[in-house]
């Protein structure tokens, strides 16, 4: 299997603390992969220098072949490589529709003379734009409060607003920071659900950080741990949940 | 009667026009603090470019007004507007991208803004002198309206000049254009995004050095018409809009800091609360006066500050916002 995302000795300092330490991980097209470790394990620093929000020291990481390191996240995400964050971003002096609505990419309104010399271009576009965007409302099951400004929905339903942005455009390779933190059981159910449906249907690549090991069990093949900023152990989640050195680095030596 | 006419000469016209200059200029200053989170100061220098701009171009071509029957500085404008345009977008690039790139924090770019402030300055003073000069050349003036007021008691009339009232009406056109622009445009809303959260506009494919660059482009067109009306107003001088620096971030501050409907808000109230400050009361008092007792004497001038200490007025709205109300009318920080 050819791999999406070749991350290929990486290294990040912030200060004197090396986060990240001689770090390559793998991607396999068309997996889900899995993320975990110990808090400080570096996992957050890696998917932010991976999807371009911050530069990393040495290294070098690939997208399909095509070197993207240190690129903006705006360039990535053109090239379908998006993520959504631990901390739920969301536009929040816009409804949610709108959130949603400002996410697909190359419109002819994003040019000044479109939008003045083809307003009816322009218009069949955005109306192209809100039919998706009300279908990945749906989707997502946040249609009753599609008009509400995005700052006032819940934390849950903030969560539920990124994986939806990510259903907006075509997107080959999916980063989801902890997309489960803070959304309830049932919801959670739904959003698993849509991960494996996106993943089955659409062909999106996933790679997930998260802490709730029963969703990396359910979803998640192969998973990777990373401790101390490098990959400590890599495999099935039968593997990694019966390796001495995961559960020793998880619960303290005492305990194994 | 000639009283009223006298209190919408000196109060309505004038606070509106300066109103109008404080706004175009403010909207300007809150654009930038609303997408690059730092307080411009060379703004009012922009303005100054702008204008002087305007003066080059009327000097090279003269005349070209007369054959569309506008000032030739109006004529000019558009072509100004580019230039400064121009000139945000370099600075940009120049002096604030470098600093941007290096994560600096705002006072640094607040700092090097007026470092910017002294360049522009300098550099004008270089090309037009100290002086001050009429935008007006030879061969044209300014066109003065005189409004009869329809009343028998009104013998003085309504007086607006040519360049008060295209700055009405480019005032109005600014506004109505910002506002499609804002929320209409995939570019305005783009910008609107990007001001409310610029990591999340980035993640969302958004080109933020694009919006940035627009974002200057706005800025610098604005300023060049602010500059522009505000010296064919009164005259060109190289440190004309400097001193507008004040009243101009009292409007924005007023209006709710990255708020572009409260910036033209602040600026019309700071203009009208400046004209009105200065405003002799007694004028208004006198044909009343019979009502008074007798030993009410009506002072000469009854006007809250004199002319020359008009510039303590926005300084008074501007600490009395910062004290009871920080975040201004409207609630700023975004567009």
């Amino acid at each position: 299997m050819p791999s999406i995302i070749d991350v290929r000795h990486v290294y990040k300092a912030f200060g004197g603390l090396k986060v990240i330490n001689d770090c390559s991980i793998q991607v396999e097209e068309g997996s889900i992969t899995g993320l975990i470790g110990p808090n400080g394990a570096g996992k957050s620093t890696l998917f932010n220098i991976i999807a371009g929000a911050l530069l990393l020291d040495s290294g070098q990481i690939l997208l399909d072949g095509e070197d993207i390191t240190n690129r903006p996240a705006n360039e990535l995400f053109h090239k379908g490589l998006l993520r959504t964050f631990q901390i739920a971003h969301e536009f929040s002096h816009m409804t949610a529709l709108e959130n949603l609505m400002m996410v697909p990419p190359q419109q002819a309104g994003e040019s000044l003379f479109d939008a003045w010399l083809k307003p009816g271009l322009v218009r069949q576009q955005e109306d192209e734009v809100r039919r998706k965007a009300l279908e990945v409302i749906d989707f997502i099951g946040l249609h009753h409060v599609r008009n509400e400004l995005a700052g006032n929905l819940s934390g849950g339903q903030k969560k539920l607003l990124e994986l939806g942005r990510t259903m907006m455009t075509d997107a080959r390779v999916v980063l989801l920071d902890e997309i489960a933190a803070g959304v309830n059981r049932t919801l959670l159910g739904d959003l698993v659900d849509n991960i494996e449906r996106l993943n089955r249907e659409m062909g999106y690549t996933f790679l997930v950080i998260e802490h709730d090991m029963d969703m990396i069990a359910r979803l998640c093949d192969p998973v990777i741990v990373l401790a101390q900023g490098s990959v400590m152990v890599e495999g099935s989640i039968e593997e990694i949940r019966n390796n001495p050195q995961v559960i020793e680095a998880y619960f303290g030596s005492n305990v194994a | 009667m000639n009283e009223l006419v006298f209190f919408i000469n000196n109060v309505i016209i004038a606070g509106s026009v300066t109103g109008s200059i404080y706004a175009i200029g403010a909207v300007g200053v809150t654009l930038v603090f609303s997408i690059m989170r730092f307080a411009h100061f060379a703004h009012a220098d922009m303005m100054t470019f702008g204008a002087f701009m305007v003066l080059l171009l009327t000097m090279a071509f003269p005349g070209v007004g007369g054959a569309v029957g506008l000032p030739t500085p109006i004529v000019m404008l558009p072509l100004a507007m580019v230039l400064t345009a121009l000139l945000a977008v370099g600075i940009d690039k120049a002096f604030y991208k470098p600093l941007r790139a290096h994560g600096v924090k705002p006072i640094v770019m607040v700092i090097a803004s007026l470092g910017v402030t002294l360049m522009l300055q300098g550099l004008i003073r270089l090309f037009a002198g100290t002086g001050s000069q009429n935008l007006y050349l030879a061969g044209e003036r300014k066109e003065i309206y005189r409004l009869d007021v329809p009343f028998e008691l009104a013998t003085r009339p309504i007086i607006v000049t040519e360049p008060q009232i295209i700055l009405f009406i480019l005032t109005i056109v600014c506004v109505v254009g910002l506002h499609l622009f804002l929320n209409r445009t995939r570019l305005g809303k783009a910008m609107r995004a990007m001001s409310d959260n610029p990591d999340l506009a980035r993640a969302s494919g958004i080109n933020t050095n694009h919006i940035v660059a627009v974002t200057w482009v706005v800025a610098g067109g604005l300023a060049a018409i602010a500059g522009t009306l505000l010296s064919l107003d009164v005259t060109f001088k190289p440190d004309l809009s400097f001193f507008l620096l004040l009243p101009i971030f009292a409007a924005a501050i007023v209006g709710g800091v990255g708020h572009p409907y409260g910036a033209i808000a602040g600026g019309f109230v700071v203009g009208f609360a400046e004209t009105l400050a200065v405003f002799n009361w007694t004028v208004l008092l006198r044909p009343i006066a019979h009502l008074f007792p007798e030993w009410v004497e009506i002072p000469r001038n009854l006007a809250f500050v004199g002319t020359e200490y008009k510039i303590v007025v926005p300084f008074f709205i501007l600490v009395a916002i910062l004290v009871w109300r920080p975040t201004g009318i409207f609630k700023g920080k975004v567009i």
